[in-house]
């Protein structure tokens, strides 16, 4: 046998890949797109709590990739987020965050505050310099209050008593700017929340599909899953697809192969 | 739809006008309350004014998120400080503290802040750090976008003396002023007085702000503006 001269490799990451991808891009080859969840997100806050919406369409550049996604995040009984950005760093970033929440609820004996969940998530996504891409809005009551926050993947927060984010926030912030007034009821709450999640789905390309709300109260929470259909798909059959003229059968032939099996006689015995 | 993506990715930044002013007794810190992601305006009535220790306080202006760490941390360290210094920190020790961050980081931070607070050993007092993390002790300082138009104006209006009052009335004039050009700078005033007697805010919204040239009345709707006679005709 010949010898093969084969560099073995010394251990550690390759990073043979990452150079043909260097090389593919300079030939003009696209980078396979990554999901992102184009999104309108928004929060209130009413007279007894915070409300939450959002939409639920999840993007591969031009593609619907999710019809029926969730952006409303569980962070803590009393505490949602939602989502916008890349879809895996906001996943990622508020199970995180979730579960260290409740670390620290297991520690101290009581019930989370927002502004525990606010200071973890600006510290993970400040460190990480803007590259996880996660823009949140952040809401919930604690014993100190209702509170709602925004915060974006550089890390900076703001505290607003109405927010949105997500390519459709303008879309969103125009209805809430016109409509917002303090001290509204669940019912208003609910009604100006959906007609601004409504407004990115109809006038933003990258938000669609259905409206999710969570109302927050003082030991109490609603996720009002699909809240509205905007968009309902009339155009399903009840029978499903069918083709509307059968394919005739013209004529059959059946042709069948020469069978190709050899019979050895005697040969050796099986031996064990 | 991918614009308006990229637009959230860009950094927060608070456009920003602050302005730290020294009077005969204390200190009075001023801002605008604009923050722009891009050319979005992400929060119309921020906070910039934020409170270190309770006779200190800190104007930020550029990155919002590296300004908000940097306050982060030196309102930690101080109260750490405080306690084993068993009395109110002074101004110049909050002075410091942020200079060494914003020094020691200089490659990685983008923001200039303007420390002011009143202590007994020094009174009132003003410490402007901007970019590279210099530390300077001044009667007046100020920052961020809008300060560009902002120098001859302290230049002619500053003296030395003033009451707290006049003060005031100073730092609501040149941020108006600078919130007329700069249109990185917007919203509400806020000011915040730290004096002998303890720390006052004040809020002036935008409609109780003196206009300036060529400026429009506020208006309940374009459509009053349309129905007014148009003042004078325009000087060519």
């Amino acid at each position: 046998m010949s010898q093969v001269a084969v560099d073995v490799p010394k251990g550690g990451f390759s990073f043979d890949l990452c150079r043909r991808n260097d090389m593919l891009a300079k030939k003009g080859v696209q980078q396979p797109s990554y999901r992102k969840t184009g999104t309108t997100i928004v929060g209130l806050i009413f007279q007894d709590g915070v409300i939450l919406g959002a939409d639920t369409r999840a993007t591969e550049g031009p593609i619907v990739c999710d019809k029926n996604c969730e952006k409303i995040h569980y962070m803590a009984p009393n505490i949602y987020c939602c989502g916008a950005g890349t879809a895996a760093d906001t996943e990622a970033v508020t199970d995180m965050v979730s579960s260290q929440l409740q670390l620290h609820r297991y520690h101290t004996g009581r019930e989370s505050r927002v502004v525990t969940a606010l200071t973890l998530l600006k510290k993970h996504l400040f460190n990480y310099q803007g590259h996880v891409s996660a823009a949140l809005v952040l809401g919930g009551v604690d014993v100190t209050g209702p509170h709602l926050h925004t915060i974006y993947p550089h890390g900076s927060t703001d505290t607003l008593p109405f927010a949105t984010m997500g390519s459709g926030s303008l879309a969103a912030m125009a209805m809430f700017e016109s409509k917002y007034k303090e001290g509204m009821t669940r019912d208003e709450g609910i009604k100006l929340v959906t007609e601004a999640i409504c407004s990115g789905i109809f006038n933003d390309l990258g938000s669609g599909s259905n409206v999710d709300v969570c109302v927050i109260t003082k030991g109490h929470k609603e996720y009002l899953r699909n809240h509205l259909v905007p968009t309902p798909r009339t155009y399903v059959s009840a029978e499903g697809y069918k083709f509307t003229k059968k394919t005739e059968v013209l004529f059959t032939k059946i042709t069948p192969l020469t069978e190709k099996v050899v019979v050895l006689e005697g040969g050796d015995a099986m031996e064990e | 739809m991918a614009s308006s993506d990229m637009d959230h990715n860009a950094p927060h930044s608070m456009g920003t006008t602050i302005i730290g002013v020294t009077y005969d007794g204390g200190v009075v810190l001023g801002a605008d309350s604009r923050t722009s992601t891009g050319v979005y305006v992400a929060n119309r009535a921020s906070d910039k004014i934020t409170q270190l220790t309770d006779n200190v306080y800190v104007c930020r202006s550029g990155s919002a998120a590296d300004s908000q760490v940097v306050s982060d941390y030196v309102r930690y360290f101080l109260h750490q400080h405080t306690i084993q210094l068993g009395q109110p920190a002074t101004v110049k020790v909050c002075a410091n503290l942020v200079r060494l961050l914003s020094y020691g980081n200089k490659n990685m931070l983008e923001t200039g802040l303007i420390v002011g607070g009143w202590d007994k050993y020094e009174g009132g007092k003003i410490y402007g750090i901007p970019l590279g993390g210099t530390l300077l002790e001044l009667p007046f300082a100020i920052g961020g976008s809008g300060s560009s138009y902002l120098y001859g104006f302290f230049d002619q209006a500053w003296k030395e003396g003033m009451t707290k009052d006049e003060a005031e009335q100073l730092v609501v004039k040149a941020v108006s002023l600078a919130i007329a050009r700069d249109g990185a700078s917007g919203g509400v005033v806020r000011t915040v007085v730290i004096n002998s007697e303890g720390v006052t805010r004040n809020y002036y919204p935008g409609d109780k702000l003196p206009l300036w040239h060529e400026e429009l009345e506020p208006q309940n709707s374009l459509l009053d503006i349309l129905n007014t006679a148009s003042p004078e005709p325009m000087n060519i």
